[in-house]
């Protein structure tokens, strides 16, 4: 089999289908308004999508662990607030408030990891709880209205970018926070910790008998949330300003998109560099949507009705695949990985990394 | 085999004792903090207010059990609750006679809606969280496209349902425990009621003991729509009108799954009671009345609220582990 034959056929597995829908609505886009593929606007398009692009990251290594985040959205909205309440004007606290959010981003995750994995309470639940709290913590602290302007150097980081650059014109700094991101997830996924990641969501028992700690695994997994969720945070500080809302639904739409990135709610499969692009196909969805003039609120249905033939597509396609069935923790499933992972070595690249996912998982 | 039934029945029993252990720890110390502002907590008024508090959340909660015993969930919820809300005042239109046809109509489409998210789940093997989710998305597009705001209205006779109550006990709050009473029937002493836990705790057994897999999840999701439905006609007769955000506002989704689960419900399916959710509920509603008899911050209600859903969670989610594993080392011992 040559590599465009393999290429094609990673690009029609559910693994693949998400950069297919991406390329198809980017194409739709640009034929609507031919603007949209000059560098400068596409490079725009890719700031917005940035946030969302990083929670979904995040959310991805928490169910790929075969978990669930729903904090990420309020943990977004208290990062907000506290930026805007504690920058103020002054521009010097920038540093010190940064790291006082990065620890806080790492005690929300430590919080819900350790509760989840030690208290063996299930994540849904221990994060709904977490999402609830966050969220009224801070609007009690801010009395249910924030307020709060802070400095434009804080704000530089999501709004600015680097200027004067060829081609785009501007680079925004959270373009390069994304794919900066995005190339330690690669690289994360890549070593033995992605793999335990993968491992503990495929089969928790299997991986526990392997020798892995999977409190401690599933604890990092969440501890990467958080931090990306306050990553976002700080982006929308810049562009969307403090205000209560910023960040609402923001589990919602990323669990979505990771979705739409054929990972496997329950754990076990999926590839991160999908998952981003299930957060650009699902943005890309909604920008075609403004342009063709589909009234705002159809917005959800039309998203709603995506996801679930994304999911079914998947879903139908292994089960045709395998003859068998897609149950989560098929015991046979796991199999083929054993011989990818020989071979490994000799594929390099990230399409031949799909593949591998997909017969593996 | 006999000996699996006891420790089943054992361990059910267990859960449901704890709940209502918890609720009446919630209720000593709601009573307690109620009276140190020199009120009366067990007052016909704050009984009231409690079991009025209990209704909503109950109907949704006795319905989100049936899915969540299936290993499913059901997210779509707060929509199907507008939604009804909105077909029975639209239908109503203010006249007694269209009372009936109001009520069947918007019980019809939900239980629509349900079969649609049960089809999804069996026959396109959509996880229940995604097409739920998709489900009550398209719902909401709908909603929020074709109204604008509160619409139709609802005759007096049917708003006295919402409003009256037999000395302080509401009729809402009885018709609920009607119907967790008819559900509770269902589980134990219908075939259907029987496989929807045995689906729940493993499909793969299931289906290879020769059930029908699909039919009991399909049969929970009807169900739990339906119940849903309820809820949003007891919105409706208490407002008086059909409103598209009504269920949205209430966060029914993420309460009534945090309810069944508080309830002693395992989330992954398979063991659980009606009874417990209903102590869930209730939990949730001597919390929230106490707060506002303390006039606690609503916000800082949240804060409560979340920290004692993990809490909760977490004393059960310890016994039910070691429950599960000392069953699953005696499997072990037995194929060696």
């Amino acid at each position: 089999m040559n590599k465009v034959q393999k290429a094609a056929i990673t690009l029609v597995s559910p693994r693949g289908a998400v950069f297919l829908l991406l390329a198809v609505l980017l194409v739709s886009i640009t034929v609507l308004n031919p603007n949209f593929a000059d560098p400068s606007q596409f490079i725009r398009f890719v700031q917005r999508v940035a946030p969302i692009a990083i929670v979904a990251l995040g959310q991805y290594f928490v169910i790929v662990a075969g978990e669930f985040d729903l904090s990420m959205g309020s943990l977004i909205t208290a990062q907000v607030v506290i930026a805007g309440n504690l920058v103020g004007q002054d521009e010097s606290k920038t540093i010190p408030v940064l790291i006082f959010m990065f620890v806080f981003g790492a005690i929300v995750g430590l919080v819900n990891g350790l509760i989840t994995t030690l208290l063996k309470v299930p994540s849904f639940i221990v994060t709904l709880g977490m999402m609830l709290a966050l969220l009224g913590g801070v609007l009690f602290w801010t009395g249910g209205a924030a307020t709060g302007n802070p400095a434009d150097g804080f704000r530089q980081i999501g709004r600015g970018g680097i200027q004067d650059v060829p081609v785009f014109e501007v680079i925004p700094y959270s373009v390069i926070i994304l794919a900066v991101l995005l190339a330690a997830a690669i690289w994360f996924s890549k070593r033995p910790f992605g793999r335990t990641l993968i491992a503990v969501g495929d089969n928790v028992t299997a991986a526990r008998f392997a020798g892995v700690r999977v409190w401690w695994v599933k604890t990092s997994a969440f501890l990467i949330s958080s931090f990306t969720a306050t990553i976002a945070g700080i982006l929308l500080v810049g562009y969307a300003g403090v205000h209560p809302s910023v960040g609402r639904g923001y589990e919602f739409i990323a669990i979505t998109a990771v979705v739409l990135g054929g990972v496997v709610l329950g754990g076990g499969r999926g590839w991160v560099v999908a998952a981003v692009a299930g957060a650009f196909a699902l943005e890309s969805l909604f920008t075609l949507l403004n342009f063709t003039g589909v009234p705002s609120t159809l917005r959800d249905a039309i998203q709603g009705a995506i996801i679930i033939l994304a999911v079914a597509y998947s879903a139908t396609t292994f089960r045709a695949r395998r003859k068998g069935r897609t149950t989560l923790t098929s015991p046979t499933g796991k199999e083929p990985d054993l011989h990818t992972d020989q071979v490994r070595p000799a594929h390099t690249s990230p399409t031949a990394g799909t593949e591998h996912i997909t017969k593996g998982g | 085999m006999t000996s699996l039934t006891t420790t089943k029945r054992r361990f059910r029993l267990d859960s449901t004792v704890i709940v209502y252990i918890a609720l009446i720890g919630v209720i000593i110390v709601g009573a307690v903090l109620v009276s140190s502002v020199g009120r009366n907590f067990f007052s016909d008024g704050n009984i009231r207010d409690i079991l009025t508090g209990m209704s909503v959340l109950g109907f949704v909660a006795v319905g989100q059990t049936l899915v969540i015993l299936t290993g499913s969930l059901d997210l779509s919820v707060p929509y199907v609750i507008s939604l009804s809300s909105l077909i029975a005042a639209e239908t109503m239109k203010g006249y007694a006679g269209n009372v009936i046809q109001g009520v069947l109509l918007a019980l019809a489409v939900c239980a629509a809606i349900g079969l649609v998210n049960g089809l999804v789940v069996t026959k396109l093997k959509v996880n229940g969280f995604i097409a739920t989710l998709g489900i009550g998305l398209i719902v909401k597009g709908y909603l929020d496209t074709r109204y604008k705001g509160s619409t139709g209205s609802v005759p007096a006779e049917f708003q006295y349902i919402g409003a009256t109550g037999v000395g302080p006990v509401p009729i809402s709050t009885i018709i609920m425990l009607a119907l967790a009473v008819l559900v509770y029937l269902f589980l134990r002493k219908t075939r259907t009621g029987h496989h929807i836990y045995a689906v729940g705790g493993s499909l793969d057994v299931a289906r290879l003991s020769g059930l029908r897999t699909s039919q009991p999840i399909v049969v929970a999701h009807i169900l739990c729509s339906v119940t849903a439905g309820f809820a949003g006609l007891l919105l409706a007769s208490r407002l008086g009108v059909g409103s598209p955000t009504v269920g949205s506002q209430g966060g029914y989704d993420l309460l009534s799954i945090a309810a069944v689960v508080l309830g002693g419900t395992v989330l992954a399916g398979g063991r659980g009671s009606i009874w417990g959710t209903i102590g869930g509920v209730a939990i949730f509603a001597v919390l929230d009345s106490t707060m506002s008899v303390m006039q606690v911050n609503p916000f800082l209600k949240d804060v409560v609220r979340g920290i004692v859903i993990v809490a909760a969670v977490a004393v059960y989610t310890g016994r039910a582990i070691e429950q599960r594993r000392a069953r699953f080392s005696v499997k072990k011992e037995v194929a060696r």
